[in-house]
């Protein structure tokens, strides 16, 4: 009874209109807390008694970069439930992350280099933590070469799949790579145990960016895998019914709507 | 004040490029979502009416 809502997701009508009732709700929440993010971090927030202002990008860095890293774990684990129980929503939602993880992978490196010039004196650094998120975008960028590559959808995804496993080994590096090895970057602020390294003025301000740019991926990754969800259904009355096209006059096309329902992934 | 604001304490150069580019890629982002679930909507839609134009 337990693996009820497993299949319900697996099921495409089920996740896609599940998919277009949240969207709202995550872009409403994002914008919200974004919004109290910046004012906090740019206005309330008290000046670093080291970098000064400078160190406010750490409002648009350190949420680019945990996106970075949880969209890849999200694309992998997505990817792995494709490929375990052939799920096809699964490898929709794999498929959504990659272009949204690379993008703000892309933005946290650029946002890094240019908190890197004032701090360290250099843009860039072969550092183990500037190299390994390089190395996070250009997984992301093999993974959509796949893709693209791969004619047939289903083949892509299996394919795909295989390379975002091998790669999450790389996440735990990332966050790591600060502890494990001397590193220019500053050690993790938020994701460790213990009390906050900053001011609650600061630190508040930090973790509703870190919300709010969670829910915007929310967002994004919802839209995008509605339309992959639609890439991969062939056939089932519900597309012509979301899609809003007149009830088919085809006998055969008319099965009701338990049996569209009940088809938990297609093969 | 609002231009001590802008000076970000002498980092502007540094700070104002760094909201400018997320603030870009995040508008990028919704634009491309969008335009990728409209297209995979017009895709699905042709493919329902020439499937049941063969029927």
């Amino acid at each position: 009874m337990a693996w009820v809502w497993f299949h319900r997701f697996g099921s495409p009508p089920y996740f896609y209109r599940l998919a277009t009732r949240l969207v709202p709700w995550f872009a409403w929440l994002a914008v919200l807390l974004c919004l109290a993010g910046l004012y906090g971090g740019l206005v309330l927030a008290p000046r670093d008694y080291q970098q000064g202002d400078g160190f406010r990008i750490i409002y648009v860095h350190a949420p680019a970069a945990w996106l970075s890293l949880m969209v890849y774990t999200v694309m992998a684990a997505s990817a792995a439930v494709g490929l375990i129980w052939r799920m096809n929503v699964a490898h929709a939602v794999a498929a959504s992350c990659a272009p949204i993880g690379a993008s703000f992978t892309a933005v946290a490196l650029a946002t890094g280099m240019l908190w890197g010039r004032p701090m360290w004196g250099t843009y860039w650094e072969w550092d183990p933590r500037l190299t390994s998120e390089l190395l996070l975008l250009f997984l992301y960028l093999g993974y959509m070469g796949l893709r693209g590559a791969v004619d047939e959808l289903a083949r892509a995804d299996r394919a795909s799949a295989v390379l975002a496993i091998v790669g999450v080994v790389n996440v735990p590096i990332i966050h790591y790579s600060v502890i494990w090895w001397n590193s220019l970057h500053q050690a993790p602020s938020v994701m460790h145990f213990g009390r906050p390294t900053m001011p609650a003025t600061m630190y508040v301000p930090l973790l509703m960016m870190l919300a709010g740019f969670s829910c915007l991926f929310g967002a994004l990754l919802l839209t995008r895998a509605r339309g992959e969800v639609l890439r991969r259904e062939r056939t089932g009355r519900w597309i012509a019914e979301t899609l809003g096209l007149p009830a088919s006059q085809d006998p055969n096309a008319a099965v009701g709507p338990a049996a569209s329902d009940s088809r938990t992934a297609s093969v | 004040m609002m231009l001590q604001f802008l000076r970000m304490g002498g980092y502007a150069l540094y700070v104002w490029p760094s909201y400018a580019l997320t603030l870009l890629v995040v508008l990028l982002n919704i634009f491309w979502a969008r335009r990728s679930l409209r297209a995979a909507q017009t895709e699905a839609r042709r493919r329902q009416l020439t499937t049941r134009g063969q029927a």
